[in-house]
């Protein structure tokens, strides 16, 4: 994985003594609220309900064992002995106190991390698939370039001050894990017809108010333009974006009213302009550089067959569960890619206590090269074990709670901190995502319901993906009592589309019911091996509707 | 007429407060000063002393009522505010002793 250069090092260490600086000043009175609002912003500070809140960056998703160690740690040094993993593949920390929040940086600082590009109008941190670098449905890794973007996009002065908030996605795969179309860039890695690889540049894309799914501006970007190629995009969504409304001011809302066609011809007549008057590609030498940062670590030549794993799926069934679901093919023979859920049975999806977070660092530096990765989906990631530990991981991940086997299925809720934390959040989020898990608990059941992604939002911000899940739940706040709007038919992968309400928002009690009614439908009319989506497609919103909704 | 009371933040925590009488700041809702639609006003100009004063950030009116347990805010939110995480029964106000006899203003 990437390590911190002279340069990277001396900007977040110059980070933390200029934000040191700035709490000792707000504490003295030299800056108001107001001055300071927007400095601690900048460094990812929030004031939420309780406290304040750390969201801390976790580029592109990739942890290495002592970084995860470092974030256990400062939960349990500097909060209340737990962390959140959000959406965005970064952490947030839900009590620190002011004063700390520098030393909790200066901690972080030490083992290369920081949260910076965590909030403002600037272009955040950039997410990528969380299985970069080891899918065997890659065709190169986006993490290389996740790295490029991060270097190129911090601080960069040109574009810290944008209408709104920046958020680019990349994939290096055609199965798209990282949810690119709903980003305002989605990159997606594809092949030309003479082999080389490159980007599908998609823009526009988002979710909140006004959820729409991106556009192809460029079907084949080169790698080499990548940088200049975004700095149009950026260029022009900085000149022509509005900044007369919070709410019209992401580029999803300039594409739409621009036009996908004018749009992008403004973006390709930026870029011939930049091209023409300063050639600028990325230099062999540097993407090389960057590349190494990334090379494989020192896989062992493993038979792609393991006879201790198979020998294991034939005596234990719940190993055998946990496989089905946890466990993703890897590029390299012999290997194995582990999802470790973060959604336990009637838990917070995305939390993590400081002992776990410890006990996934321990099995990354035993069993995965000392690498875990963060998923948008609210889960962690061992991206690199060998088929013949899968059973010892397993092991040591049940000990520890961690081995809900319940990847992709109904109980693997996204659901945002809702009206529980957060000071947006019309209703609350989490307390639905633990009633529709209990609900559903029973795996034998789960199986059987199949692939189904379920995201609860507690605004329509839509942190919690809603927009996109297959089944979306949306707090709404009617007369000052939380109710849940349910869309149907989202997805948030290569086939995105934005899900549709099916009616009347549902009251908090009356949510879990309403899925539990939605998902009998599909169980009724699915045929053959359909997922739950594929069902929606084929019948439409008519039948979830009148089941709902017929007797009123 | 709904009543009513300041709330805001603390600067150094973050932590949800109240204001009391006389100026004061309290975590313990029922130990607020409770005035009326009419009061709002000047309430906030007192609160705003405590602004300038870097003991609280961001203050703003609620609506409370009085429940069979004390005051209680109007709405879910500032429930929430005033207890805790609904979720992490452990966490918040609803954890410690915020209206008993430690209790220390500011």
């Amino acid at each position: 994985m990437y390590r911190y250069d002279e340069f990277d090092h001396t900007l977040v260490n110059e980070r933390v003594v200029q934000f040191r600086d700035q709490v000792r000043r707000r504490v003295a009175g030299d800056l108001t609220e107001d001055e300071f609002k927007p400095l601690r912003l900048m460094n990812g500070l929030y004031l939420q309900l309780h406290a304040y809140m750390l969201r801390v960056a976790i580029p592109y998703g990739v942890l290495s064992a002592d970084q995860m160690r470092r974030l256990a740690h400062v939960a349990r040094v500097y909060d209340k002995g737990y962390g959140h993993f959000t959406t965005r593949q970064n952490i947030q920390y839900n009590w620190p106190l002011l004063e700390e929040v520098p030393d909790i940086l200066d901690e972080l600082a030490q083992v290369e991390m920081h949260a910076i590009q965590t909030s403002g109008n600037c272009i955040r941190n950039v997410t990528a698939d969380q299985f970069a670098g080891v899918a065997a449905d890659e065709i190169d890794d986006p993490r290389v370039y996740a790295e490029i973007i991060r270097q190129w996009s911090t601080l960069h002065p040109e574009f810290s001050f944008l209408p709104r908030k920046f958020k680019i996605a990349i994939t290096g795969a055609p199965n798209d894990r990282a949810a690119v179309k709903v980003h305002d860039i989605g990159l997606r890695m594809v092949r030309n017809e003479a082999g080389e690889p490159g980007f599908e540049v998609i823009v526009g894309g988002g979710q909140g108010r006004t959820p729409m799914i991106g556009h192809v501006v460029r079907g084949f970007l080169p790698v080499p333009h990548l940088l200049t190629y975004l700095e149009a995009v950026l260029r022009v969504y900085n000149l022509l974006g509005r900044r007369d409304n919070l709410y019209k001011a992401r580029i999803k809302i300039l594409v739409h009213q621009t036009g996908v066609e004018e749009f992008t011809c403004l973006v390709e007549e930026e870029f011939e302009l930049m091209a023409r008057e300063t050639p600028q590609v990325l230099p062999g030498g540097e993407l090389a550089r960057i590349r190494a940062y990334f090379q494989p670590p020192a896989y062992r030549a493993l038979s792609p067959v393991s006879d201790v794993l198979a020998t294991a799926l034939g005596r234990d069934d719940g190993f055998a569960r946990w496989h089905q679901t946890s466990v993703a093919a890897h590029k390299q023979p012999g290997y194995a890619i582990v999802t470790i859920s973060l959604k336990p049975i009637g838990g917070v999806p995305g939390d993590a206590t400081a002992d776990e977070m410890g006990v996934v660092a321990d099995l990354a530096e035993r069993y995965s090269f000392s690498e875990i990765r963060v998923s948008h989906e609210q889960n962690l990631v061992l991206p690199d074990v060998a088929l013949d530990d899968l059973p010892q991981v397993w092991r040591e991940l049940e000990a520890a709670g961690l081995a809900t086997p319940n990847v992709g299925l109904v109980t693997d809720i996204i659901a945002c901190p809702g009206l529980d934390y957060c000071n947006l959040a019309n209703a609350r989020s989490i307390p639905i995502a633990q009633e529709i898990s209990h609900r559903f608990a029973d795996l034998d059941r789960q199986h059987d319901i199949g692939e189904l992604k379920l995201k609860i939002s507690g605004c329509i911000n839509a942190c919690g993906h809603h927009h996109v899940g297959h089944i979306g739940i949306l707090g709404v706040d009617k007369k000052g009592v939380e109710h849940y709007q349910v869309t149907l038919g989202g997805d948030a992968s290569e086939t995105a589309a934005v899900g549709d309400i099916v009616g009347p928002a549902f009251s908090g009690d009356a949510v879990s019911d309403a899925v539990e009614t939605v998902i009998g439908v599909y169980l009724g009319q699915r045929q053959a091996s359909e997922r739950f989506v594929d069902t929606y497609r084929r019948i439409g919103l008519k039948p979830f509707k009148e089941k709902l909704y017929g007797a009123r | 007429m709904a009543s009513k009371v300041v709330t805001a933040n603390r600067l150094l925590d973050g932590a949800v407060v109240y204001m009391a009488p006389e100026g004061r700041w309290t975590e313990c809702l029922v130990k607020a000063f409770v005035g009326s639609d009419e009061d709002s006003g000047s309430m906030m100009a007192m609160a705003e002393r405590s602004v300038a004063d870097r003991l609280v950030v961001t203050p703003y009116p609620i609506d409370v009522e009085e429940g069979p347990q004390g005051l209680v805010p109007s709405h879910i939110k500032e429930v929430i505010r005033a207890t805790g995480p609904t979720v992490r029964l452990d966490l918040g106000k609803q954890a410690g002793d915020v209206c008993g006899e430690h209790h220390v203003s500011l």
